[in-house]
């Protein structure tokens, strides 16, 4: 019961966090709950799809094949959220204000939410796989009952579940004005841990040079298998022995994510509607 | 997207070539047990570490100290790719057995 706990409180506080960060990034857009549906729904199907050709993705590209198709998921989900802060640093003064403005909603249409569809599906696909993956194995090892492992993994869910609720409910109790930036830049650091986690399995592959290795480890600071480490593991990439090629592409991704930024030139405000 | 990854995937291929020179190693995992316990490989070289599992029941094949995890299902085997590594001692053990899974690679 304890290690299917752990391994669904593992995997849905992952999810959740970029979830989180998701919906906070999105609050105030009607509908938009409808397209994060769509995005779980497709990543739950792309999951079992991912772990029923476990194998033959494992054994492709001599050997890696698991590693290069994790790697090429995380950098397509880098690809959008780039793609998506960009884009709503160009229209974002436009939809703050409607934000703001009373009695007045953004229609999810507004925003690039095929692409926040997307990267939920990217994401959970990633995570269910593991989990599907996580739970034959331990379902096959385990002398437990199955009514034992599945109580363990619902209740690992759920508790990862209530974070990720407290998580949610504490970013929107920062002020309006200020939510947009931060979930902004949460949405740039999600990902760079992202690109960085890519990076980790391009040199597992063998893709990669490790270059300095590790180049630090804050272990005894903060684990990664604590709740906290779990968690800004997720949000931020947080890793305790961290390569230096991690740390390059981390920055890297950073410098490219904020000079995109820093060339867009914001959309001037809608005029108000004439009455 | 279907289409995209194959694409992305290919992309990486060049990078793959070196893979036929790599010293191999093979790691058994019989009865939630890896098969040399110890295993001795250079320093400062990759090594393809072929790790069989000859249990009914899926392992996970992982070390926080050269960084590497892995799932193998039963009855199959995966290929890990380590080093190059600084010599010492490191540690691997088996996620979903770890009271009985448990090795160390030595690197000279």
């Amino acid at each position: 019961m304890l290690s299917s706990f752990i391994v669904l409180f593992r995997e849905v506080l992952e999810m959740a966090v970029i979830l989180t960060i998701i919906l906070a990034a999105t609050r105030g857009a009607r509908g938009r709950g409808r397209w994060v549906w769509i995005g779980i729904a497709g990543g739950v199907l792309g999951s079992a799809v991912v772990a029923a050709f476990a194998d033959t993705i494992s054994d492709a590209m001599e050997g890696v094949g698991q590693e290069y198709f994790n790697a090429a998921i995380l950098l397509v989900a880098v690809g959008m959220i780039g793609w998506t802060v960009v884009w709503m640093k160009s229209h974002g003064r436009h939809i703050a204000q409607k934000i703001r403005r009373v009695g007045e909603q953004v229609v999810a249409g507004e925003l690039p939410m095929a692409a926040i569809a997307t990267i939920v599906a990217l994401s959970m696909w990633r995570e269910g796989a593991e989990v599907v993956l996580f739970m034959t194995g331990i379902l096959s090892t385990s002398n437990e009952s199955i009514a034992a492992i599945i109580t363990g993994a619902v209740g690992g869910a759920a508790a990862a579940g209530a974070i990720g609720t407290l998580l949610y409910f504490g970013l929107i109790k920062l002020s309006t004005k200020y939510l947009f930036s931060v979930t902004s830049w949460l949405l740039v650091l999600l990902c760079c841990g992202m690109s960085a986690q890519a990076a980790g399995y391009l040199i597992a592959a063998g893709a990669l040079p490790e270059l300095i290795s590790p180049l630090w480890d804050t272990g005894w600071l903060l684990s990664e298998q604590s709740v906290m480490g779990k968690i800004l593991h997720s949000m931020l990439g947080y890793t305790e022995r961290p390569s230096g090629m991690q740390a390059v592409w981390y920055l890297g991704t950073l410098a490219i994510i904020l000079s995109l930024l820093n060339f867009t030139r914001q959309r001037p405000a809608a005029t108000p509607a004439a009455a | 997207m279907k289409r995209l990854l194959p694409l992305a995937l290919a992309a990486f291929l060049p990078a793959v070539a070196f893979a036929d020179d790599v010293p191999t190693h093979t790691l058994t995992i019989k009865e939630h047990r890896f098969t040399p316990e110890t295993l001795e490989i250079p320093a400062d070289t990759k090594v393809k570490l072929i790790v069989k599992n000859e249990d009914a029941t899926p392992e996970e094949f992982e070390s926080h100290d050269f960084n590497r995890e892995k799932i193998i299902k039963g009855n199959s085997q995966a290929t890990i790719l380590v080093g190059p590594l600084k010599p010492g001692t490191y540690k691997f053990f088996g996620e979903f057995n770890p009271k009985t899974a448990q090795g160390v690679l030595t690197v000279k």
